[in-house]
């Protein structure tokens, strides 16, 4: 459980039930992502994770872009993607080997509501329908964002109209 | 090129809609890469009266014959615009003439994208790649009347930030209060701090209200099938999107045939078609 102040606490729970990840989510579910929430702030250019390390936090873009980095040897960072506000950062905490799969940047000045991923994961194993509720919030975006990055493979411009 | 600058004889009264005109190249602008506008200006003196969305057929002499979309100012008479990408042939002749050279120009035709339909409502154009051209004319006519429209949104997508059109343009545009303006980039580098994803993404979060919206689609075909599947589960009525489609003609006119699809001339009929006529088109394989 993350230590934080009652003000911070209410705060975190604004931005949680306000988000479009979770704004659906039951009240007693909001409820328990905030207990193992903390809120913060990343300056442009900083960075929220990094490719090969521990997947801990679960992020939850409440304002700023962020940039979805792959370093690519002899041509430095790739911005693969970016999401924002209303959106969410990063899936590897969901699955072994919990470790991210790339970088994470902040293109603007960002705040995010991050949540502990490991006590997120408990909570889904010791509560299925939370856990199911849960996969089918990831489900879908991951859906979304897979179905576009296979459209971008097919790199439709390069035939577009004259 | 000397054969550009050597048109074939015309008469001066034109009557039929092989008739053709010679224009002069006031100006060329290398807009990216592989893009070109070239200004036309008219050997005879009288501008060219079009619609937004519609096209004309541009005649490299000598070399050939394609359809290009204006990308010029329907509201102010001056010269032709022409947005030309080279991907084949005759475009990559167009895209390399020079200032003096003379083109013929036959139209202009087809139906355009009868922009005042969406007035009193919000209007959103989604552009992909060079389908940003074909909507200019449709985005400065709106501008051109601009209280008669609620919000009017521009959404553009394309491959790099070096493959953006018109980027002065948008960056004024950016700058107005009256317009929404949001691009996305396929691939980016990491001195880009603009969006990077597909144009759909940027669908769900526009400014405009689906039930009185007119929505303006251009781009390739995979990507406006996506673009008008995302416009449609945003609320907004399959007859209120519009999209412009591409197809490769020798006339223009309804008589070779090229551009047909199934029952529909893309010459005649469209480019500009209601999504509600194309659904049905879209989703079949080699039509």
């Amino acid at each position: 459980m993350t230590t934080t102040t009652p003000e911070t606490r209410e705060k975190i729970r604004d931005y949680i039930a306000r988000h479009c990840f979770t704004r659906d989510l039951p009240e007693r579910y909001v409820n328990l992502l905030v207990e193992h929430a903390d809120v913060r702030a990343y300056q442009e250019g900083a960075t929220l994770f990094t490719e090969g390390m521990p997947a801990d936090r679960f992020h939850l873009i409440v304002s700023g872009r962020v940039a979805i980095l792959m370093n690519v040897p002899g041509r430095g960072d790739q911005v693969v993607d970016t999401v924002e506000d209303c959106e969410t950062a990063g899936w590897s905490w969901l699955v072994p080997p919990y470790r991210w799969f790339f970088d994470a940047r902040a293109v603007t000045d960002v705040l995010a509501v991050t949540v502990d991923a490991k006590a997120l994961r408990e909570l889904c194993h010791d509560d299925p329908e939370f856990g199911y509720l849960l996969l089918q919030h990831v489900t879908q975006v991951m859906l979304e964002r897979m179905q576009a990055a296979r459209i971008r493979l097919a790199d439709v411009y390069g035939t577009g109209p004259t | 090129m000397t054969l550009l600058t050597s048109p074939p004889t015309t008469t001066a009264r034109r009557t039929s809609p092989f008739d053709l005109r010679e224009f002069r190249v006031a100006r060329r602008r290398q807009d990216t890469r592989d893009t070109v506008t070239l200004a036309l200006e008219p050997v005879d003196g009288a501008p060219l009266a079009f619609e937004a969305g519609q096209f004309t057929m541009l005649y490299a002499f000598g070399v050939g014959e394609v359809p290009i979309s204006i990308s010029g100012d329907p509201t102010r008479p001056g010269p032709l615009w022409h947005t030309i990408r080279d991907v084949g042939g005759v475009t990559h002749t167009l895209a390399h003439v020079r200032r003096g050279d003379v083109l013929g120009v036959r139209g202009p035709y087809g139906r355009g994208w009868d922009v005042s339909a969406g007035k009193g409502g919000d209007v959103v154009l989604v552009a992909g790649g060079i389908g940003l051209a074909p909507l200019r004319p449709a985005l400065l006519q709106l501008l051109s009347e601009r209280a008669d429209y609620g919000r009017v949104v521009l959404l553009y997508g394309t491959r790099t930030p070096e493959d953006v059109l018109y980027v002065e343009e948008l960056e004024r545009w950016r700058g107005r209060f009256d317009l929404e303006v949001d691009v996305t980039v396929d691939y980016g580098p990491p001195q880009w701090h603009g969006k990077v994803g597909l144009v759909t993404s940027l669908i769900p979060r526009a400014g405009f209200d689906p039930a009185h919206t007119l929505a303006l689609v251009c781009g390739p075909e995979a990507m406006m099938r996506y673009v008008a599947s995302a416009l449609l589960d945003r609320g907004v009525d399959p007859q209120r999107v519009r999209l412009s489609m591409e197809r490769a003609m020798d006339c223009g006119v309804g008589l070779c045939g090229h551009c047909q699809l199934r029952e529909l001339f893309v010459c005649v009929d469209g480019p500009v078609f209601g999504y509600d006529r194309l659904e049905r088109l879209l989703w079949l394989r080699e039509v």
